[in-house]
């Protein structure tokens, strides 16, 4: 039986786990969520993921949630398939660090500029200047310590890519669409890194699963 | 050489750490982190950890930060030694969902409480009550998924004890210290629940370091 996916190509938590699946190479069936239509909040798909979000995951029995809980699934169960996902002889510790960085310290603010950046003007909504100036001084800080980070290390995690790295795509591909993308390009670490992982032929495939809808 | 905690016993965050140290019956460490005098921004501290945030941990050469990174080294790498942490033949991908709930669903809500009902009345700042009433409301419906599911497991990844329910209880136990217990003891398996994660031995070695500071 093979895997499925459960969201919307649109949704960062979503490509998250395909960008896993593609590295991995792996066969998956996409189930798409209507969210317009409160598809989500509704009594099947709330079996599959009782906090009513996308994405969800099923691979035969086994029913998961949170992208990051899925995606790690995915890298541990089929660590002989695709990309390696690990450095060979790393203590995987310091990748779950990053993991951690990338969760708590990144994607809150990523999240908040995309709100106030993309979704507010769209729903017709003001942008909140005060928010974003804020949020962007937050976000330069975190960059700072990336720019460090990457001074010592190929990769955020180790020295390969892993899902540390990955689990940043979705929601700063996002903000490389909005005038946020000049915090990226004044840091020539950040800066390679973000053009390098980004060109990695499983995220261009996850953009074209996007651009088909 | 003795693992070394960076931080303070009143950071729920590093009571994570402590509390899975304990759990596994390690010797350790602790290194006060003094946070009114600003030392968790200085050079020495920003060196263990670059986002000036407790705690910060070393176990021979290996310096790691982000708590449940931290706690999920201690459980991996010792393994063999006092409470499992992991439940025998059942999947790990199931737990990894319940640790992600515990940082995304419950952590940002029930902070956003603490932050309100324990800790700025000890600073003597005014609580903000529709903060209070919207986050309460954010809980309730997070911890009626929580009654679900414990009426079908009896911990939260599976039927063991692991860092999925560990991770809750140093801001659990906070919360039962305001009126906000009521939202627990309202929901039967939760409030088992949340009794039995409480009355760990390993925890109350915790209590007991943050009650000698």
């Amino acid at each position: 039986m093979v895997m499925k996916v459960y969201g919307s190509v649109l949704s960062t938590a979503t490509m998250r786990v395909f960008a896993a699946l593609y590295e991995k190479d792996l066969e998956f069936e996409f189930v798409p969520v209507d969210l317009r239509a409160g598809e989500h909040k509704k009594e099947h798909f709330l079996a599959l993921n009782p906090f009513g979000q996308i994405p969800a995951f099923e691979d035969g029995d086994l029913k998961l949630f949170e992208s990051r809980a899925i995606s790690q699934y995915i890298a541990h169960v089929y660590a002989d398939k695709g990309t390696p996902l690990v450095c060979e002889g790393k203590p995987m510790a310091t990748v779950g660090v990053w993991l951690d960085v990338e969760a708590h310290q990144f994607e809150p603010l990523a999240l908040k500029l995309r709100r106030e950046l993309l979704y507010k003007p769209r729903s017709g909504m003001a942008t909140d200047a005060a928010v974003v100036e804020e949020t962007e001084a937050k976000l330069a800080k975190v960059l700072d310590v990336y720019e460090a980070r990457l001074s010592q290390s190929k990769y955020l995690g180790c020295d390969c890519f892993t899902l540390a790295d990955l689990h940043h795509l979705p929601a700063m591909t996002t903000l490389m669409g909005t005038p946020v993308k000049k915090l990226f390009g004044a840091r020539p670490k950040v800066s390679a890194w973000l053009a390098d992982i980004s060109a990695r032929p499983a995220w261009a495939k996850v953009l074209a699963m996007r651009n088909q809808q | 050489m003795v693992m070394k905690v960076y931080g303070s016993a009143l950071s729920t965050a590093a009571m994570r750490v402590f509390a899975a140290l304990y759990e596994k019956d390690l010797q350790f460490e602790l290194v006060p982190v003094n946070m009114g005098a600003g030392e968790h921004k200085k050079e020495h501290f920003l060196a263990l950890n670059p986002f000036g945030q407790v705690p910060a941990f070393e176990d021979g050469d290996l310096k790691l930060f982000e708590s449940r990174a931290i706690t999920q080294y201690i459980a991996h790498e010792y393994a063999d030694k006092g409470a499992p942490l992991v439940c025998e033949g059942k999947p790990m991908a199931t737990v990894g969902v319940w640790i992600e709930v515990e940082a995304h669903q419950f952590d940002p809500v029930a902070s956003k409480l603490q932050w309100e009902l324990v800790f700025k009345p000890l600073f003597g700042m005014a609580v903000d009550a529709e903060t209070v009433k919207e986050n309460e409301a954010k809980l309730a419906k997070v911890l009626d998924v929580y009654e679900a599911r414990l009426g079908q497991s009896k911990y939260l990844g599976c039927d063991c004890f692991t860092l999925a329910d560990l991770h809750h209880i140093p801001t659990l136990s906070n919360l039962m210290g305001t009126p906000l217990k009521e939202l627990f003891e309202a929901r039967p398996k939760v409030s088992a629940w949340a009794a039995d994660i409480m009355g760990r031995p390993a925890w109350a070695k915790v209590l007991a370091m943050r009650n000698q500071q």
